[in-house]
């Protein structure tokens, strides 16, 4: 077995990470690249749940990957802060570049991001965090904006629709407003919380909820990884420079099961789902995307084989 | 000096000393300075410091944990302690476990300040001691203050951790002068070792007086610290001594009691102890008076304890 130090350096040193999000090719090359990271990191990980090799949970954001990709890329990495929840794996990989510390971690070994404490959906690195309670995290980034508001720093919290029923949210939506918070709200609404279409328990429109608290609100529907990025930045922009609280709303799809097999959806609607896939969108108008995709699937080949010959995590 | 003057001067000195300390709260704003006065003068000399809330407990201590995460040293004021449930999620499911679940690459430097008990009339809902629900949260620290030295030393000592504290302030206390540690009951070989913390204190250290009376010796050990727990020092506290009553105003059941009692298993004392209502604290003053921890009950309580029970 390797060294701890340097299967971390091989994971985590600051030229990979750069790499590793495609931050020196052209804006589409490097959306694409970090878009099909995310998702072969993902099946991967429902790989190997399925065959036994981790353990716990996972919930992949197969279908949303164009949303964080968008968003993540309109912040600075160094300065913005980043909350996300159970569903935070797309997010983490496009704020950090980190996949071998983000298996590991799912893995429960020593060389993950929180060595082995955190799991799935409890991930720290930098300015990310993210936590497994719906809206708590709300509160949160309202008052990591408001801490760092004086840097100039604006904060992303992602949430889902299945979040707009707690009451967290509209107390943070409330502070947010009333001091000026530089905090966006994103909302990646996938239509349905766990195996509940948000129409049995959600009332009211989603793209408008901010706007009683006079917050402003940015809407998208669609899965064009350049429109949400464009939307994201005029989002950003507003944020920084008037120190307002702004809401994106993204209308969006899970591709993917709610956690590993939890799927009670009927395949059209499935079908409907993988028809607003980002991908294929993006790569059409990439020149050398099999190229990419052979540098991801070798991203996550590795970072896979790192992961596994760390140390496993106790005490 | 009185307690709530002993925590204002220590938390004006907080924030004068430290620029990283903010404030949160409802209606901390001067002049009002809080429903209990112990914020008073902070937001005219700190007033970029000082957040008015909105009731939104909840929310309130979530901005506080995402200020502390970002290196601001958060204390907040929740207005009554019986509405520290609708900040429980973001105690116990974010402060608690931020620093160990992120492996220690952050901390979370939270103090939260509220006033707990009854004896003012105030009813069911806020007139509650609900210290014990945040007691035995890992990383979460529990103090509760009394007049006994100094109040505002055990604040400092809240604020200066890295990690999250819970800060009671039984309300009754607030007008009470600050008297010396010194006045505590602290004969060289009690009959009874009373064991108390908060509002207890005083209940116990008037019971003492009334024991005395009778000739029988008891010593007064006012716990500050309810979580960690202070095992040792209870037990060196306790010291020869074999009959032993905890104090608490709170309802009975995975309380004070219990912890003080598993602090003294196989030494060979007799314990007994005394809480409030397992009901809700009812507005009448004098059914209140009734169900509430009284010296005359804490003497009898001693009384029955030196009559013969059993060790545990």
């Amino acid at each position: 077995m390797r060294g701890l130090a340097e299967l971390a350096a091989k994971a985590g040193s600051r030229d990979d990470e750069n790499a590793v999000l495609g931050l020196d090719l052209s804006q589409a090359e490097q959306f694409y690249q970090q878009m099909v990271l995310i998702r072969y990191a993902e099946e991967r990980l429902l790989d190997l749940f399925s065959t036994g090799a981790l353990n716990g949970t996972t919930h992949t954001s197969i279908g949303q990957e164009a949303n964080a990709v968008g968003v993540i890329n309109a912040l600075d990495r160094s300065l913005d802060t980043v909350w996300s929840h159970h569903r935070c794996h797309g997010h983490f990989i496009a704020y950090s570049g980190q996949v071998a510390s983000l298996f590991a971690e799912v893995m429960g070994r020593t060389l993950g991001v929180c060595r082995g404490r955190g799991g799935s959906q409890h991930l720290c690195y930098r300015n990310f965090y993210s936590n497994g309670i719906q809206g708590g995290i709300a509160p949160l980034a309202v008052g990591s904006a408001l801490g760092d508001r004086a840097k100039g720093a604006v904060t992303v919290v992602f949430i889902g629709d299945g979040t707009t029923g707690e009451g967290a949210l509209y107390e943070s939506l409330n502070m947010a407003a009333v001091w000026n918070v530089p905090v966006l709200f994103v909302l990646e609404d996938n239509g349905i919380a766990q195996t509940t279409p948000k129409e049995l328990t959600l009332a009211g429109a989603l793209d408008r909820r901010a706007e009683p608290f006079g917050i402003r609100s940015f809407a998208y529907d669609g899965a064009d990884v350049m429109d949400i990025h464009a939307l994201a930045s005029d989002a950003v922009r507003y944020v920084r420079h008037e120190s307002r609280p702004a809401w994106l709303y993204i209308r969006t799809e899970r591709i993917g099961p709610h956690s590993k097999g939890d799927d009670t959806r009927s395949p059209e609607r499935i079908a409907a789902a993988r028809a607003r896939d980002p991908l294929p969108i993006l790569r059409s108008r990439v020149a050398n995307a099999a190229d990419i995709e052979s540098r991801c699937m070798a991203i996550v080949d590795s970072a896979v084989s790192l992961a596994q010959q760390a140390p496993i995590a106790r005490g | 000096m009185r307690v709530v003057e002993s925590l204002n001067s220590a938390l004006l000195d907080l924030m004068t000393c430290d620029q990283r300390v903010v404030l949160l709260g409802e209606d901390v704003l001067d002049p009002y300075g809080g429903a209990f006065k112990v914020t008073k003068g902070a937001s005219d000399r700190f007033p970029d410091r000082v957040w008015t809330t909105p009731i939104s407990e909840g929310g309130i201590v979530g901005v506080a944990n995402g200020l502390a995460i970002k290196g601001w040293r958060p204390i907040v004021e929740i207005m009554f302690g019986d509405f520290t449930t609708l900040a429980f999620d973001q105690i116990l499911n974010h402060a608690a476990k931020f620093a160990w679940m992120y492996d220690d690459q952050v901390t979370v430097p939270l103090v939260v300040r509220t006033p707990m008990g009854g004896r003012r009339g105030y009813g069911p809902t806020h007139s509650q001691s609900l210290e014990k629900h945040f007691c035995g949260i890992p990383g979460v620290a529990v103090y509760a203050v009394h007049q006994y030295g100094s109040p505002g030393t055990l604040l400092r000592e809240a604020a200066a951790r890295d990690q999250p504290s819970v800060f009671i302030e039984n309300k009754v206390l607030y007008a009470r002068p600050v008297e010396a540690v010194e006045a505590l009951p602290n004969p060289p070989s009690p009959d009874v070792v009373i064991l108390a913390y908060g509002g207890c204190v005083e209940v116990a250290v008037a019971a003492a007086k009334l024991l005395r009376e009778e000739e029988i010796a008891a010593r007064v050990v006012p716990v500050t610290r309810l979580w960690p727990f202070p095992e040792e020092e209870i037990r060196l506290a306790v010291g020869p001594c074999r009959h032993v009553l905890s104090v608490e105003e709170g309802a009975p059941g995975w309380g004070f009691a219990a912890q003080c009692a598993l602090a003294l298993v196989n030494k060979g004392v007799s314990f007994a102890h005394i809480a409030g209502p397992d009901h809700p604290i009812p507005s009448s003053a004098a059914w209140e008076a009734d169900l509430l921890p009284s010296p005359q009950g804490v003497f009898r309580a001693v009384e029955s304890l030196l009559g013969g029970a059993q060790a545990i």
